[in-house]
């Protein structure tokens, strides 16, 4: 294939992939739109945030505290607390931005988010090609970075018309179910997610959201002992 | 809060560009190798169970109380057997919504 089709088909194959999670995605920025315009935070900050920052959930959080009238001070660790967790995607998916070159190392990590590094971290095993590979999380980062302004600029402007009881953002969880599958391979894979998620349950009160973090750390932490006693 | 806005949107890209950055050109230790192979399986399976085991704050699974639970392992048999996105969430979604309205 000449290197054009691979971009191009790369780019396709990560837009692609992103889309159906664009269906959990689009409520969730509808109702950060919403919550921005209606808080002291007000509808031009809300739509920059969403090109600023770009992570809903600290988003939302930095909107809510703004609104309670907290300091900035507690507003600013607090959204970077709950975004801490990029940490770990970062670390996860760097020896395959290695072979990216230079540019776009330092500048594809902005469309780093839950969803881009779980579909990635997949994708990256079934294929090993470095072009194809950064025009995946390429495609895959700007399938959500658009929908995500526009869905933010909808919520503000034209207001959230989904009545909660529809449950949308349980897609959430299912979509992370479909990618959680194939990931795990092994017996000390499968006792990774386990723990991590038992842990994130027991830590769910922890503030920050830092119960997804624990539940991560303690997660990695039982799936390296369980291979290092053997378990295959 | 412009200000604050900015500086947590430098942080959030800072956290994000990290390992990326620090290991674009430089050799990653050995021992980073074996953990960062459980990152994606420990974070997946603390993003899910949550929400499907306690929604509401509480760990519930009775399908009169909380749906999802049920809803949730039910999608999870589809998305063994076929690993469809666009499936597994019809089928979740569909199992929620026939949940709440059975019960």
């Amino acid at each position: 294939m000449r290197d054009a089709d691979i971009r191009r088909s790369a780019f396709a194959d990560g837009l692609r992939a992103m889309a159906p999670l664009l269906l959990a995605i689009v409520p969730f920025g509808l109702v950060l739109g919403v919550t921005a315009a209606g808080s002291v935070v007000g509808s031009g900050l809300g739509i920059a945030s969403s090109q600023i920052i770009f992570a809903g959930a600290a988003q939302l959080v930095t909107v809510q505290l703004f609104d309670d009238h907290a300091a900035a001070v507690i507003v600013v660790v607090t959204a970077l607390v709950v975004n801490i967790r990029h940490l770990m995607y970062s670390a996860a998916l760097a020896p395959a931005f290695r072979d990216f070159p230079r540019r776009s190392r330092l500048l594809l990590p902005y469309l780093l988010t839950d969803q881009a590094f779980a579909l990635s971290i997949l994708q990256f095993e079934k294929n090993d090609d470095p072009a194809y590979r950064r025009w995946f999380f390429f495609g895959a980062g700007m399938g959500l970075w658009v929908p995500w302004q526009l869905a933010t600029i909808a919520g503000i402007v034209v207001g959230a018309q989904i009545p909660e009881s529809v449950g949308l953002e349980f897609a959430i969880p299912l979509v992370f179910l479909v990618l959680l599958i194939p990931v795990i391979r092994t017996r000390p894979g499968l006792a990774a997610a386990l723990a991590g998620g038992l842990l994130a349950v027991v830590a769910n009160g922890v503030p920050f959201h830092l119960g997804l973090v624990i539940g991560a750390v303690v997660g990695v932490g039982t799936g390296v002992a369980l291979e290092k006693a053997g378990e295959p | 809060m412009w200000i604050s806005v900015i500086v947590i949107g430098v942080g959030t890209f800072l956290t994000r560009l990290s390992f990326i950055g620090f290991f674009g050109e430089r050799e990653m230790p050995g021992w980073m190798e074996l953990p960062l192979r459980y990152v994606a399986p420990a974070v997946l399976g603390a993003i899910v169970l949550p929400a499907i085991v306690m929604p509401n704050g509480a760990v519930e699974l009775l399908p009169t109380i909380n749906p999802r639970f049920l809803a949730g392992v039910i999608a999870a048999l589809v998305a063994y057997k076929w690993r469809n996105v666009s499936l597994v969430v019809a089928v979740g979604m569909g199992s929620l919504w026939l949940l709440d309205w059975l019960l």
